[in-house]
């Protein structure tokens, strides 16, 4: 076997018919008939103009965490804090948006405003994982967990305690934002914002040039590639390290920021939607490579948002598309494995 | 609260710290032969999930424990099948593996969510229970707190004191040395990593099984214990007796969380369940930071017997993993 692209398009090809044969029989598990829930699923995210808008309101987040992730992968990190920093994210804008509330300045200026503030809550976050990581010798793994729990606590506090709901506190969130004070919502849609649109495109472009145009980019892979050699060669291993938190802490941040100002226009318990770990699947089923971020992320969100109808038409539970992710992404790297042990073979034989 | 009460609670705090023990000697167990199995998260809200479905679809609560460890296995196996033969990412794969168990279970639990089925029985020691304090705390109890008891000191024996456990150690920290043996290092890292997932797995029915009894989704509050099971093993330093007693440290501060809740009415019940998180962090720091090369260079500045005192409060805490975790091995 040659390792050429046509190789490689096999074994993608191979994975993705692996996990739908492993998630159909699940669903034959459930009793279900797959051909109905995989129907409900494309139509859920296709069916309508209406659904589709809200896979690309899905799209942004995800996007936004994924960009981010690329960058601390780049350098060899595990950043799977992301989900804490989104929270931090949308904790500081929704903190920015209640300072500015009343002070009847100009709505796009509260919100810009507020973006920076997310971008803020979600570097010092992240910075604060590289700084168990740097100077504590803390894994970035296991901090990041707990600092992702320590955020959901912080949140929730926030929810019950110091921003409660006049009345009644509850599970629902803050009291929402004035309409005005909505990121802008495109005509004829009923959720679609198109300057968050911009800003994911914005991202994740942003990234793809500074990861392969620049040398602050080249400097991240060596790191990446070995730090050990990176250090002698005169790179400041540890302050890569800090600056690739902090950038997908900023990632993360603008990702919390739009799940509050465009989304739900309020803080929610679980604000970040899982968004941050659904970034990792995303970045592990590209390959760590930012030219096919968007459409895989695109892909990831349409199947979150056409498996919402399931249990109403279905009885099924809506975890059915987290199943398929997730057998792809295994299938894919099983896949990687199995690929580069045949490789390895011929070039043995030969 | 009076006495008998606190009692009472005090061996309810031994038994909802069993399956957190199961766990976290399994993954010690693999993490010692170099194994990271990071999908434990999933696979105790998948082997939770699968073994109430078989103990109520059999009435059996033997063959549910017996699911659960099977579940254990088999994911692990997924590991180590992709670390080691395919030689693919253990940590992206453990991860993978943590979401997709848990979606699963979410996925498959939902027709048997809020069911009631059989449990495991309370088993009280003739004759010990009616000791008194410690008969209450430690004899009426469920078969598989004592087994936790027994467990640890069972680990603790084996990975110390036996001749395959010194292998054990052997292929987690210098997998070469242990080869040029003649020990064959990638088969034993299978046989340990898929002992310790099947041993961990077991903590799945002892939650559906006996401490929070049945299925509930998303709502069963098991989402989170296998990510805290992986701190607890750090934070055990591989050692069991330390990490049993990580185990109990944070199912007493959790136990802590419930009763100070009507003192503290003003704080939202949900802050006070992740309590112990934030000092995990703090643990795993002084765990942690006695391995920083800038805490090292700063105490040599310091003068000799500050320095001595310093160095020793540090190694006591201080715990190093095994060399080789997650660095996959192979013979060329």
């Amino acid at each position: 076997m040659r390792d050429n692209r046509a190789t490689r398009l096999l074994f993608q090809v191979a994975a993705i018919l692996f996990a739908l044969i492993v998630t159909t029989g699940v669903l034959f598990l459930a009793k279900a008939q797959p051909f109905a829930a995989y129907k409900y699923i494309v139509l859920g995210a296709l069916g309508s103009w209406d659904v589709v808008t809200n896979v690309l309101v899905s799209w942004v987040p995800l996007l936004l965490a994924t960009s981010g992730l690329l960058v601390t992968f780049t350098v060899g990190l595990w950043n799977i804090g992301i989900e804490g920093q989104i929270t931090l994210g949308a904790i500081f804008t929704t903190w920015a948006m209640r300072l500015m509330e009343q002070s009847g300045w100009n709505p796009t200026l509260i919100l810009i405003l507020a973006v920076l503030a997310g971008m803020l809550g979600g570097a010092l976050w992240a910075m604060l994982a590289g700084a168990l990581k740097t100077f504590g010798g803390v894994n970035e793994i296991f901090g990041g967990l707990g600092l992702n729990f320590v955020a959901t606590a912080l949140n929730i506090w926030l929810i019950f305690g110091p921003w409660k709901r006049p009345g009644v506190a509850s599970m629902s969130g803050t009291i929402p934002f004035d309409r005005s004070l909505w990121m802008p919502i495109a005509q004829g849609s009923s959720r679609l914002t198109p300057a968050t649109l911009v800003m994911a495109i914005i991202g994740i472009l942003v990234v793809y040039a500074m990861i392969e145009g620049t040398y602050f980019g080249l400097r991240l892979k060596a790191v990446g590639k070995n730090a050990r050699s990176a250090h002698i060669l005169g790179i400041p291993t540890w302050q890569y390290m800090m600056s690739s938190f902090a950038v997908c802490g900023i990632f993360a941040g603008v990702a919390g920021a739009v799940q509050v100002t465009a989304v739900y226009h309020r803080l929610i318990p679980s604000i970040s939607s899982g968004y941050g770990y659904l970034g990792l699947m995303v970045a592990m089923l590209v390959g760590y490579r930012a030219s096919l971020a968007a459409p895989v992320a695109l892909f990831f969100a349409a199947l979150n948002v056409g498996s919402i109808q399931l249990p109403i038409v279905l009885k099924l539970d809506s975890s059915l598309a987290g199943v398929l992710q997730g057998t792809l992404v295994l299938f894919v790297i099983l896949g990687q494995g199995v690929r580069s042990r045949i490789l390895k073979k011929t070039k043995v034989k030969s | 609260m009076n006495n008998s009460a606190l009692f009472v609670s005090l061996g309810g705090v031994l038994a909802s710290a069993a399956p957190v023990l199961f766990a976290v000697i399994g993954e010690t167990i693999s993490e010692r032969a170099g194994v990271l199995n990071l999908s434990m998260n999933g696979m105790i809200l998948l082997s939770a999930m699968g073994s109430f479905a078989v103990a109520l679809s059999t009435g059996s609560v033997v063959l549910g424990f017996l699911a659960g460890a099977l579940i254990g296995a088999f994911v692990s196996l997924i590991v180590v099948f992709a670390s080691l033969t395919l030689l693919q990412s253990q940590v992206a794969v453990g991860f993978v593996l943590a979401l997709l168990c848990r979606d699963l279970s979410y996925f498959l639990g939902s027709p048997i969510m809020g069911q009631v089925g059989p449990r495991l029985s309370q088993l009280p020691i003739p004759g010990l229970e009616r000791i008194p304090v410690l008969g209450t705390i430690l004899f009426q109890q469920d078969m598989m707190t004592y087994l936790s008891f027994i467990l640890v000191i069972f680990a603790w024996f084996f990975i110390f004191k036996t001749r395959p456990g010194l292998t054990l150690r052997g292929i987690g920290e210098r997998p070469a040395a242990a080869f040029v043996r003649g020990t064959n290092v990638n088969r034993l890292r299978y046989l340990y990593a898929i002992l310790g997932g099947a041993i961990a797995g077991l903590a799945g029915p002892i939650y559906s099984l006996s401490v929070k009894a049945g299925w509930k989704g998303t709502i069963s509050g098991l989402d989170g214990i296998g990510w805290i099971v992986l701190s607890i093993t750090i934070f055990g330093g591989w050692k069991p007796f330390r990490a049993a007693f990580g185990a109990y440290l944070f199912a007493f501060l959790q136990w802590l969380g419930l009763v100070l809740q009507p003192s503290l009415p003003s704080v939202p019940s949900q802050v006070l369940q992740v309590a112990p998180f934030p000092l995990m962090i703090l643990t795993l720091l002084f765990v942690n930071i006695g391995n920083a090369e800038w805490v090292e260079r700063s105490l040599a500045r310091l003068p000799e017997n500050v320095r001595r005192d310093i160095a020793k409060v540090l190694r006591a805490m201080n715990a190093t993993p095994p060399a080789a975790l997650g660095v996959p091995f192979e013979k060329e």
